[in-house]
């Protein structure tokens, strides 16, 4: 169990610095650092000062060395077009994207769960048939579609909803947060279920084919044949048992939500760090990207070691099977 | 994604036919074709995806107009509503936008850009994934430990970000000086380097299992190059499940190049794809010009809609387990 445990979390810091290599490498040789900040009429001694003071003469390992270990205390160098410390930006703009990253992901789970159960246990009625529509829908609508038809019809045509921007926000320390007020709960609407629907169809997917195993399965039968109810067979055994790989996949799938919240966070101009992100994309702003490109893979990497390490506790049958081929 | 190993590609399960017919009647007597015809949604779906081809084909003698062009295009045209509405005016089906462009022949030639980005990273994608997945399970030892390592730490990341990501760095390293054609090769590529790791790890799990027949060894013993081998012999027997991840991945690969173009780090204005057309269009969403982002939107949703049926029947028609 701990060789498991060490394995794994070796197997993490190991891609951490294979992408340290990759985001040192974009700052590096992607453009030159020095030409993006001084002015295009500079003289060359000029440029020489700046490319010494920011240590672009030393040996490339040095500078690499350099560059992990100010990465790891988040300092990630000066962002082009901001001329401020990257990480300021990125810890200004943390919250936002969390704060929906997270209301999606519960959306998803509450609606998924629900319509999930729902068409496993009426396989053929309309409504089940209406879920699988929908399902192959969110999955073939392109996220900026489903934002852009959100946003026409609640804010361009009816007028109920913002169509941008987090509304009014309450400080809390570093934290800023929309939930407190009521413009901020407002706009974070319709940002939740563009970002959450595709979430939602993959969970129910995955609810509706866990379900529709366990029914088939003899504890099943055996509950039925002790004449308990319908309800506590259905939502007490069937259902918790289904709950396991969903929350697994869930939370697997936290880190993708976060990443596609740069889609979301462009259609409704939310001010995130995916948002952030697009426009360091567009205005080449080297910093920013490879800042960002390590902080997503850190919180990836982060939840793929805990959920391996959550399941090995909470399923005993793995951890037989992981010491024997240990 | 399953990793199901399919034994053999379904035509060929189906009883030989008459001797001197050719293969149109193989086709049509196949396992594939009976399950095609059994189902109408699927039927409708390969059809409108055919359309979808044509008018992407033919686009340029379909359309009033190259939208292309900046000289065919009259700023007199522009933000015209759609025909069948009050303000319509003919020969513009659909409407213009604030540039006097015709919305039906953007949307026809926007088409074509996003099936051929998508098709050409579709192909990307497969050669490099089949290859990388051949040589790492016939070969196997410390190279399949690196490609598959490689595949793994990939798979943690969402294709979209490494999409982003390789088009940053191509603009970073080409400045912005990238025109219209050299952005749609940095696209094909951003998407096969995305899209490898399925195909990979599919061919990967069929080469370990086809290795150890007979078919391998008797190949091996009458002397035939690796290569020739792994390409003529183990392959074929490895199609199936690769149609149906390259079905699934050209939907992937539309929405990909749609969603870095609406981001605006794919196709430029001046040489649209759908992804480009709407995000164009949202921006006159707020005066009320609906048509300019509504048509591009309901081609690329419908687009995709079909393809993923395809997609899903086509799964389901190749899989043992379902027969």
């Amino acid at each position: 169990m701990l060789a498991f445990t060490l394995r794994r979390a070796l197997q993490a810091i190991g891609v951490m610095i294979a992408v340290g290599i990759i985001a040192f490498s974009m700052f590096r040789f992607a453009g030159d650092p020095v030409n993006q900040i001084v002015g295009l009429d500079t003289p060359a001694a000029e440029r020489e000062a700046v490319r010494k003071s920011l240590g672009l003469d030393d040996p490339v390992p040095v500078q690499f060395v350099r560059y992990f270990i100010n990465a790891a205390q988040f300092k990630f160098g000066i962002s082009y077009q901001f001329r401020q410390p990257v990480s300021n930006l990125l810890i200004e703009r943390m919250p936002a994207t969390l704060e929906l990253a997270t209301c999606a992901t519960i959306l998803a789970m509450v609606f998924g769960i629900l319509m999930g159960v729902y068409s496993a246990l009426r396989r053929d009625s309309f409504l089940a048939k209406v879920f699988q529509a929908v399902s192959l829908i969110g999955i073939s609508l392109p996220t900026f579609l489903i934002g852009i038809l959100l946003i026409y019809l609640f804010a361009v045509t009816l007028g109920w909803l913002p169509s941008f921007g987090r509304g009014d926000v309450v400080r809390i320390g570093w934290w800023t947060t929309g939930l407190l007020t009521v413009s901020g709960l407002k706009a974070l609407i319709m940002p939740s279920i563009t970002l959450g629907l595709f979430q939602m169809t993959l969970i129910m997917r995955l609810v509706r084919a866990e379900m529709l195993e366990v029914l088939r399965t003899d504890y099943i039968r055996f509950a039925r044949a002790r004449g308990l109810t319908t309800r506590a067979i259905h939502f007490g055994h069937a259902l918790k048992n289904t709950l396991v790989p969903v929350i697994t996949v869930a939370g697997l799938q936290f880190g993708s939500v976060i990443a596609f919240a740069i889609i979301t966070e462009t259609v409704f101009q939310w001010p995130g760090m995916g948002l952030m992100f697009v426009q360091a994309v567009q205005n080449v702003d080297i910093p920013i990207m490879a800042a960002y490109l390590l902080m997503v893979s850190l919180i990836f990497v982060t939840i793929n070691l805990v959920v391996d390490i959550l399941y090995t506790i909470v399923d005993p049958r793995l951890r037989s099977t992981i010491s024997r081929t240990a | 994604m399953s990793d199901a190993v399919v034994p053999r590609q379904a035509e060929t399960a189906a009883p030989r036919a008459a001797p001197g017919s050719g293969w149109l009647r193989r086709a049509i007597e196949s396992d594939l074709f009976y399950s095609f015809r059994r189902s109408r949604l699927t039927m409708v779906a390969a059809a409108v995806t055919i359309l979808f081809f044509l008018l992407a084909i033919f686009a340029s003698v379909l359309s009033v107009q190259n939208p292309f062009d900046p000289a065919q295009l009259q700023l007199m045209n522009s933000r015209i509503s759609p025909l069948w509405t009050a303000d319509g005016q003919s020969p513009f089906l659909l409407g213009t936008d604030e540039q006097g462009r015709d919305v039906c022949s953007a949307i026809l030639y926007g088409l074509r850009i996003s099936l051929v980005v998508g098709v050409l990273g579709v192909l990307l994608a497969g050669t490099l994934g089949i290859t990388l997945g051949l040589i790492a399970g016939y070969v196997g030892g410390a190279t399949d430990g690196l490609i598959m390592r490689i595949a793994d730490v990939q798979l943690t990341f969402p294709a979209i970000l490494i999409a982003l990501l390789i088009n940053g760095v191509a603009k970073s390293v080409f400045g912005n000086r990238l025109d219209a054609m050299s952005t749609l090769a940095v696209l094909v590529l951003a998407i096969g380097l995305s899209f490898w790791v399925q195909y990979a790890r599919t061919v990967r799990g069929s080469v370990m299992v086809e290795k150890s027949k007979d078919y391998v060894a008797a190949a091996q013993l009458i002397g035939l190059p690796a290569p020739v081998i792994m390409l003529r012999h183990v392959l074929p027997n490895a199609m199936g499940p690769i149609l149906v991840i390259a079905t699934i991945n050209l939907a992937l690969a539309i929405i990909t190049e749609a969603t870095l173009s609406f981001l605006g780090s794919g196709m430029p204005d001046t040489m649209p794809s759908l992804g480009t057309l709407i995000r164009i269009g949202n921006n006159y969403l707020f005066a009320g010009e609906w048509w300019i982002v509504a048509f591009p939107g309901i081609a690329l949703a419908g687009l995709i809609l079909a393809i993923n049926l395809l997609g899903d029947w086509l799964r389901d028609a190749l899989n043992p387990k379902l027969r």
